[in-house]
C-alpha cells in the first residue's frame, strides 16, 4: 500500500533467505487490512468482525512462524561466530532538506522472537475474547481495536528505522487508550484511558528528543559509511560502537531514550498509569498490559542496544540509571503487589516488578537473559491474566475482589487452577519453570558484570515475588469461598468489570455458582500453561551451551565486520574471531574501536551456570513461598489474632501500609499537585493574561486611537484643512455609511488613521536609512 | 529561478473563475436560493476542476520551478506588474483553498447560518476565494498585497453578519488586527522597493536584489513584514483576535480562517520575507523561534483553561501554527518543508474540527463542554470522526499532523549555519514538551465531550441507549449525507497524507531548497 516507490533490495551472499523472510513487512500489514475491514464491515459479517481479527492474527502467526524457521536455518548455515546480516528490504517514504527516507523491514533474531511472540499471544487472547466479550456492545470496536494494536506491535519489531519504530509505538498508545476506555460509559474507565495515554506520551517527549538528537549526531557517519540515513536502527547501532560519537551526546540521547521506555514500560516513576489500565477489559490487561505493549519500553533499549551500552558504559560500571530504574521498580512494584484486593492489580504490579528484572537486566549487560525473560514471561503473565478473567467470568460474578468474591475455587474450577499454578511457578521461577531459567540467568548475570548491588536487589525481589503470589493463589483459590464465590448474588455490578450486556448470562452463572469456564477459554489457558512450563527449556543455560538455543539464534554476534565504503551491506564478510576467556568468542566491539570494519553488537559476557548460585536463588523463593503460605493461613483462615489488625496497631507497620495503600503518594503528586495546577491555576492564569493583559494593552490602544482621532477630527480636521480635505473626508465618511449597519463608522476612521500613520512611517524609515 | 510559462492562462482562470459566479449570482433573485445554491456549488466545482487541471499540467520534477508563469503590465506608475506564477510551495496551498471552498459550499447547502440571505453569503465565499488563491500565485508584491488585502473585507462581513452574539466586537477586531498589520506590511514593501533602487515589485527580482540591503536595513524592513505576517499566522502576543473570531464566526467561517486564512501569514514568511532578506532573517530568526515555543506551550494552557470548544479548538491553532513557525524559524529546508506540510496538515485537521464543532452546535445547540457528554452514545459516527481529529491534531504518526510536527521539533536540532544551536535545542525540548500538553487537551476535551453517559438534559433527545443498531429513531441526527459528502474528502486525505507523505514532500522540498538558494551565497 505505502510501499509504491522503487525497491532496494538488501541480501546476505552467504547467508541462507527465504520468502517468509524476505516478506516478514507482511506481517504487520496483514492487521493492518484486518483492522480496515473489520471497521468497514465488521457489523455486517456474521461474526460481528471478529473472525476477520482472529484469521488476520493467525495469517500474521503463519508468517512469523515461517520467518523464525528460516531465520534459523540461517543461523545454522553460517560460520561461527559470524554476523548474521539481518533481512533488510526498504523502499521510499519521504524526504526532507533534500534527504531521502525509507521505510523498511530489518529482520534478526530479536525482531523474530519478538514477533512470534507477538503473533502467538495476540491470536490466542483473540480466540479468549471471542467468548469473554461475547455480547459486549462494542463486540466489533473491540475486535478492531485489539488487530490494530497487534499491527502496531509488529511495525515497532519489523522496522528497520526510528520513524516506523516510532510510528508502531504511537499506534499501541493510541489502541490501549481505545482498549482501556473499552467501556467508557463509567467515569473511571476513561479517565484510565486518559491517564494511560498521558503519562505514556510525557515518557515520549524523551523519545522524540532521542530520536532528533540520534539522526542529527549520526546521520553524516551513517551517510558516509553505510550509505543509510541517521534514522537506520542498523545505522545508529553502528555508529554507536564506531568511537565516532561523542561521550556527551550519546549519553543523553540513551537518557532521552530511556525517559521514553520508563513511560511505556511502566517503570518508576511513572508506573502509575499501567494498575490504573486494568479498568480495561482482562484480554485487553493480559495481551497489552502485560506480555506485548508494555515490553515495547524493553524492546527499545534491547533494539538500540549499542546506544546504551555505549552512552551507560555498561560493562564498565557497577551501577547506572538502567539498573537503578530496574532496581528501584522490582522493590516498589512488588511492595505494592502485597496490600492489593483486586487479583489483576496484583498481577499487574507484578508485570511492573518483571519490566523492572528486564530493564535492570539490560542495563547490565544481561541482553540475552533479559530479552528471553521477554519471551517466558509473556506466555505465563498472559495465562495469569486470563486465569484472572477466566475466574471472573465463570466464578467471582466479574468482580476481580479476591477477599470479597474468591476463596477456594480450586474445587470448581480445575483447569483455570491448574495453569494459574503452572504459571505462578513459573512466574516465581521454581525450576524448571520457564521463568526459573530466564530470571536466574539475569540475576546471574548481572552479579556477573559487577552489578553487585543489584544481583541482591534481585534476589529481594525473587522472594517479594513469591510471597505476593502466594497469598493470591491463596486468597483466589484456597480457604472457604466468599461473596459471589460462594455463590451470592451481587445486586451492584462491580465497576470494573460492568458490562451490561452480560447481565442476563449472569444470572444463570449466580444461580449455578462458581463452575469452569467455556473451551474457548480453557484451551488458550492450556496451552499457554503448557509454554509456561516448557519454553525455559529454550534456553536452558544449566544443561549445557548445546541447550542455549535463544542465545544462538537471538544474540547479535559481536562480530567485526569488514565492509567496503559503499551502500551496499551485502559485500559484508565476516571478520577474525580470536577465542576468549570462558569459551566464549571475544571481540573488541563495545570495548574499543576497531582499527578496520563495523561493528553492530557489542560483545557480551555470560556468566557460567553454577547450580550453588542457582541453589541459592531457588531457597529464596522457596522461603517466600512458604512463609508466604503460613502466614496466608494464619491471617485469612485462622484469624490469628496476633497478626490480624496488625497494621493498625503498630505505628511502625501503620505508616507503612499507609505508604503503600498511597501507592507512595506517586498518584498524589500527579494528579492533585502537577495536572490540578497547569489545567487549573496555571492555565487560567496564562488565560487571564490573555484576556486582561494582552487584550488589555490592545483595548488602550483602540481607546487611545479613538481619542486622538476625535481631537484631530474635531481641531485639525474641521478647523484647519477643512476646505481642503472636504472632499476626501465626505469619501471616508461614504466608506463609512456603507458599515454603518455593521460598525458605525468606526472602521473608516480606524483605518484611515492606520493608513496615514503607516505612510508616515513609510516615509520616515526611508528617510532615516538613505 | 528558472520560469516555466507554458499554458499560462490555467492560473489566471483558476483564481478568477470565482468572480465570474459572482456576477452570475449577482443577477439570480434573492428569494431563488435553489438557484443560488446551483450556481455557487457548480462555480466552486469548475474553480476546482481548473485546480485539478492545473496539477495534470504541473510538471512534479520541476516543482521547485516556478510554472504557469505569467506577466503582463499592470500598473506602470509604481512599476508593478501582474506577475503570476506557481511552485512547489504554492501548489499545495493553492489547490487546499479550492478544495475547501468547494467543501465549504456543499457543507452550507444545508447549513446556512442565521440571519440566512445565501445570496450574500455564498458571494462573500467566492470573492474569499478568488483572494486566498490569487495570494498563493502573486509574484509581484503589490499585487500581492492586492490580494492579501482583498481577503479581510468578505471575512470581516461574514463574522460581522453571520456570527455569534459577539460578532460586532470579534469582527472589528479581526479587521483592524489585520489591518494593522498589513499597514506595516505595506511600509515595509514600499521601503523594500526605494531600498532595491525602485525599479520593481517583483518577487524574484526583489529575491535578487533584496540581499545586498544593508544589513541594518534588512531588519527594520524585516520587522515591518513580520508584524504584517505575525498577526495573520498568528504569532503570539499577536494571537488575541483570533479566540474571538473563531468563536463567533460561522461554521463556515472558522473552517476557511483555519484551513487557509492563517496559512497566509506562514506563507508570507516562506515566499517573500526570508528570501528576500535573507540576513534578516538570520537575526529574527532565534526571536521568532523564541515566540513560536511560546506560542506552543501558551496556546496549548489556553486551550486546558477553556470552557467552550469551539474556543478550546481556536486556541490549539495557535499552539499548532508555533510549531510551523518554528520549522520556519530554523531557516533550514529541513524546517520549512516541515513547516510547509505542517500548515497542509492543520489546513485539513484543524478545518475538520471546526466543522465538528459546527455540527455539534447545530445538534445540542451549545459549546459549552460541561454540558455535552456521551457523544460516542448517541451520535457515534460523530463521535468517531472527532476521535480520529483530535488524534490527527496530536500528532499521532500514521496521520497527517505527525508529518508536520515531528520533522518540525527535529529541525530544531539542528538549525541554519549561524544560529545559536544551543538556543534551538531548548526550543526542540520546548516543543517536544508541547506534544504532550497538545495530547491532554485534545483527549481531556475528547474524554468529557465524547465518553461518558450523555447529560439529562439532552439524553432524552436520542432513543436507543447503549444499542446504536441502525434504523433507531433519533431525535439528533447523526452525520448526515451532506457533512459525509463535505468531510470525506479531509478525512481520506488525513490519513492519505499519514501514510504516504511523500505525496506532498515530493513537490514541496524541492521548492523550499529553491527559496533558500539566497543563503548559500
Amino acid at each position: 500500500m505505502m510501499f509504491a516507490a522503487s525497491e532496494v533490495t538488501e541480501a546476505a551472499v552467504a547467508l541462507s533467505s527465504g520468502w517468509f523472510l524476505e516478506h516478514a513487512w507482511l506481517i504487520p500489514i496483514i492487521p493492518v487490512i484486518g483492522f480496515a475491514i473489520i471497521i468497514l464491515f465488521g457489523k455486517r459479517l456474521p461474526m460481528k468482525g471478529s473472525e476477520i481479527g482472529v484469521l488476520s492474527m493467525l495469517g500474521s502467526l503463519a508468517l512469523s512462524a515461517g520467518a523464525a524457521s528460516q531465520w534459523i536455518a540461517r543461523v545454522n548455515g553460517a560460520a561461527e561466530g559470524q554476523f548474521i546480516t539481518p533481512v533488510v528490504r526498504v523502499w521510499n517514504w519521504w524526504q526532507i532538506g533534500g534527504m531521502k527516507f525509507t521505510i523498511g523491514q530489518s529482520i534478526d533474531g530479536l525482531s523474530i522472537i519478538v514477533l512470534v511472540v507477538v503473533a502467538f499471544i495476540s491470536t490466542l487472547v483473540q480466540i479468549y475474547s471471542l467468548e469473554y466479550l461475547r455480547g459486549d456492545r462494542r463486540y466489533t470496536h473491540f475486535f478492531a481495536a485489539l488487530t490494530l494494536f497487534s499491527a502496531g506491535m509488529l511495525a515497532m519489531v519489523v522496522a528497520e528505522d526510528m520513524i516506523l519504530f516510532l510510528l508502531g509505538w504511537e499506534i499501541m498508545g493510541l489502541c490501549s487508550f481505545m482498549l482501556i476506555g473499552h467501556w467508557w460509559e463509567e467515569g473511571a474507565n476513561s479517565r484510565a484511558a486518559l491517564k494511560a495515554f498521558f503519562t505514556v506520551r510525557t515518557g515520549d517527549i524523551g523519545l522524540l528528543v532521542g530520536i532528533s538528537m540520534l539522526y542529527f549526531a549520526s546521520n553524516e557517519w551513517t551517510t558516509k559509511e553505510l550509505g543509510l540515513s541517521g534514522f537506520s536502527i542498523r545505522g545508529i547501532s553502528a555508529w554507536a560502537l564506531s568511537g565516532e560519537p561523542g561521550s556527551t551526546v550519546i549519553l543523553i540521547a540513551a537518557i532521552a531514550l530511556f525517559v521514553a521506555a520508563i513511560g511505556k514500560s511502566g517503570q518508576f516513576p511513572l508506573h502509575t498509569w499501567l494498575p490504573d489500565a486494568m479498568a480495561g477489559p482482562t484480554p485487553v490487561s493480559s495481551l497489552l498490559h502485560s506480555s506485548t505493549m508494555v515490553v515495547a519500553g524493553v524492546f527499545l533499549v534491547a533494539r538500540l542496544y549499542p546506544v546504551f551500552f555505549t552512552g551507560f558504559d555498561i560493562l564498565g560500571t557497577g551501577s547506572n540509571l538502567i539498573t537503578i530504574i530496574g532496581g528501584i521498580t522490582i522493590i516498589i512494584a512488588a511492595a505494592l503487589a502485597f496490600v492489593q484486593n483486586d487479583i489483576k492489580k496484583v498481577l499487574a504490579y507484578s508485570t511492573v516488578s518483571q519490566l523492572g528484572y528486564m530493564m535492570m537486566g539490560l542495563g547490565a549487560g544481561a541482553w540475552t537473559p533479559a530479552v528471553f525473560h521477554i519471551f517466558t514471561h509473556a506466555f505465563f503473565k498472559a495465562c495469569l491474566f486470563l486465569c484472572a478473567g477466566s475466574i471472573s467470568h465463570s466464578a467471582s460474578h466479574h468482580s476481580f475482589d479476591m477477599k470479597k468474591d474468591m476463596g477456594g475455587l480450586r474445587k470448581f474450577m480445575p483447569i483455570t487452577f491448574t495453569t494459574w499454578i503452572i504459571s505462578t511457578l513459573a512466574l516465581c521461577g521454581v525450576f524448571p519453570f520457564s521463568g526459573f531459567f530466564s530470571k536466574d540467568e539475569i540475576i546471574d548475570n548481572v552479579g556477573h558484570n559487577g552489578y553487585n548491588t543489584f544481583m541482591i536487589i534481585g534476589l529481594i525481589g525473587a522472594f517479594m515475588t513469591a510471597a505476593y503470589m502466594t497469598r493470591a493463589t491463596y486468597l483466589t483459590f484456597f480457604g472457604t469461598p466468599r461473596g459471589a464465590a460462594a455463590g451470592e448474588h451481587h445486586e451492584e455490578h462491580d465497576a470494573h468489570d460492568a458490562h451490561d450486556a452480560h447481565a442476563p448470562e449472569h444470572d444463570t452463572h449466580a444461580a449455578s455458582g462458581p463452575h469452569e469456564s467455556g473451551l474457548l477459554i480453557t484451551v488458550p489457558l492450556i496451552i499457554l500453561a503448557t509454554l509456561a512450563f516448557s519454553s525455559g527449556l529454550l534456553n536452558a543455560t544449566p544443561f549445557g551451551e548445546s541447550w542455549e538455543r535463544i542465545k544462538t539464534w537471538v544474540e547479535p554476534s559481536s562480530a567485526v565486520v569488514m565492509t567496503a565504503p559503499s551502500d551496499d551491506v551485502s559485500s559484508l564478510a565476516s571478520g577474525e574471531e580470536p577465542a576468549g576467556e570462558d569459551g566464549h568468542h571475544k571481540s573488541p566491539c563495545g570495548s574499543e574501536t576497531p582499527e578496520e570494519g563495523l561493528c553492530y553488537a557489542p560483545q557480551l559476557n555470560h556468566a557460567p551456570f553454577a547450580w550453588s548460585k542457582a541453589a541459592v536463588s531457588l531457597i529464596i523463593v522457596f522461603a517466600g513461598l512458604i512463609i508466604s503460605w503460613l502466614l496466608c493461613v494464619a491471617l485469612y483462615t485462622r484469624k490469628d489474632k496476633r497478626l490480624v489488625g496488625l497494621t493498625q496497631r503498630n505505628a511502625v507497620l501503620r505508616s507503612g501500609y499507609r505508604l503503600l495503600d498511597n501507592k507512595y503518594y506517586l498518584d498524589a503528586l500527579y494528579e492533585n499537585v502537577i495536572v490540578k495546577a497547569i489545567t487549573g491555576p496555571i492555565a487560567a492564569g496564562a488565560y487571564w493574561f490573555n484576556q486582561h493583559i494582552l487584550d488589555g494593552i490592545l483595548h488602550a490602544v483602540a481607546g487611545m486611537s479613538r481619542t486622538v482621532a476625535g481631537w484631530v477630527y474635531r481641531n485639525i480636521d474641521q478647523r484647519v484643512v477643512d476646505g481642503a480635505v472636504n472632499n476626501s473626508g465626505k469619501a471616508t465618511r461614504g466608506a463609512g455609511g456603507v458599515l454603518q449597519p455593521v460598525q458605525s463608522g468606526k472602521v473608516s476612521q480606524y483605518g484611515a488613521l492606520l493608513f496615514s500613520a503607516a505612510a508616515v512611517a513609510a516615509l520616515v524609515l526611508v528617510i532615516i536609512n538613505t | 529561478m528558472e520560469m516555466l510559462r507554458d499554458a499560462n492562462w490555467v492560473l489566471s482562470v483558476g483564481t478568477f473563475l470565482p468572480l465570474a459566479g459572482v456576477v452570475l449570482l449577482l443577477g439570480v433573485p434573492k428569494a431563488n436560493e435553489q438557484m443560488i445554491k446551483m450556481v455557487a456549488l457548480l462555480t466552486s466545482i469548475a474553480t476546482l476542476a481548473v485546480g485539478i487541471f492545473t496539477l495534470t499540467k504541473f510538471d512534479f520534477d520541476k516543482a521547485g520551478s516556478m510554472q504557469f508563469v505569467a506577466e503582463h503590465e499592470w500598473i506602470p506608475l509604481i512599476k508593478s506588474s501582474y506577475l503570476i506564477g506557481l511552485d512547489g510551495i504554492s501548489l499545495p496551498l493553492y489547490i487546499l483553498s479550492m478544495v475547501i471552498t468547494l467543501l465549504v459550499v456543499i457543507y452550507s447547502l444545508n447549513h446556512v447560518p442565521d440571519p440566512g440571505n445565501p445570496k450574500a453569503f455564498f458571494i462573500l465565499m467566492l470573492v474569499l476565494q478568488t483572494g486566498m488563491a490569487g495570494t498563493f500565485i502573486a509574484q509581484d508584491l503589490i499585487l500581492f498585497f492586492v490580494f492579501f488585502e482583498l481577503v479581510l473585507l468578505p471575512m470581516y462581513f461574514m463574522i460581522g453578519v453571520w456570527g455569534g452574539e459577539n460578532r460586532q466586537y470579534a469582527s472589528l477586531k479581526f479587521f483592524l488586527y489585520t489591518m494593522f498589520g498589513s499597514a506595516l506590511m505595506l511600509v515595509a514593501f514600499l521601503a523594500l522597493f526605494f531600498k532595491t533602487g525602485a525599479e520593481s515589485f517583483s518577487i524574484p527580482f526583489l529575491i535578487e536584489n533584496g540581499g545586498a540591503i544593508a544589513r541594518n536595513v534588512q531588519i527594520w524592513i524585516f520587522a515591518g513584514m513580520f508584524i504584517g505576517f505575525a498577526v495573520k499566522v498568528p504569532m503570539f502576543p499577536f494571537h488575541t483576535w483570533l479566540p474571538d473570531a473563531h468563536t463567533q464566526a460561522p461554521t463556515q467561517g472558522s473552517v476557511i480562517l483555519a484551513a487557509i486564512l492563517l496559512k497566509l501569514g506562514t506563507y508570507g514568511f516562506v515566499r517573500i520575507a526570508i528570501p528576500i532578506l535573507p540576513e534578516a532573517a538570520k537575526a529574527w530568526a532565534p526571536y521568532i523561534g523564541g515566540l513560536a515555543v511560546v506560542g506552543i506551550i501558551y496556546g496549548s494552557l489556553g486551550c486546558l483553561a477553556q470552557t467552550d470548544m469551539k474556543r478550546l479548538i481556536a486556541f490549539s491553532s495557535v499552539a499548532h501554527m508555533g510549531f510551523v513557525m518554528l520549522g520556519i524559524s530554523t531557516l533550514t529546508s529541513f524546517g520549512m518543508t516541515a513547516a510547509m506540510f505542517g500548515m497542509v496538515a492543520h489546513g485539513l485537521i484543524t478545518g475538520m474540527l471546526f466543522f465538528i464543532a459546527g455540527s455539534i452546535k447545530e445538534r445540542y445547540h451549545t459549546l459549552e463542554i460541561k454540558r455535552l457528554g456521551g457523544l460516542l452514545k448517541q451520535l457515534p459516527h460523530l463521535g468517531w470522526i472527532l476521535g480520529l481529529c483530535s488524534m490527527a491534531s496530536l500528532g499521532l504518526p500514521g496521520l497527517a499532523g505527525f508529518w508536520g510536527e515531528f520533522p518540525a521539533i527535529l529541525s530544531a536540532y539542528s538549525p541554519a549555519p549561524g544560529l545559536n544551536e544551543t538556543l534551538f535545542r531548548v526550543y526542540m525540548v520546548i516543543a517536544a514538551i508541547g506534544t504532550v500538553f497538545a495530547a491532554a487537551y485534545l483527549l481531556w476535551l475528547y474524554q468529557r465531550v465524547a465518553f461518558g453517559e450523555p447529560k439529562p438534559e439532552f439524553a432524552g433527545a436520542a432513543h436507543g441507549h447503549g444499542d446504536h443498531s441502525h434504523g433507531d429513531d433519533h431525535a439528533l441526527e447523526d452525520v448526515n449525507k451532506y457533512e459525509w459528502i463535505s468531510w470525506t474528502p479531509l478525512l481520506i486525505a488525513i490519513i492519505v497524507f499519514g501514510l504516504m507523505p511523500n505525496l506532498l514532500f515530493k513537490i514541496i522540498d524541492p521548492a523550499v531548497q529553491g527559496v533558500l538558494t539566497g543563503f548559500k551565497g
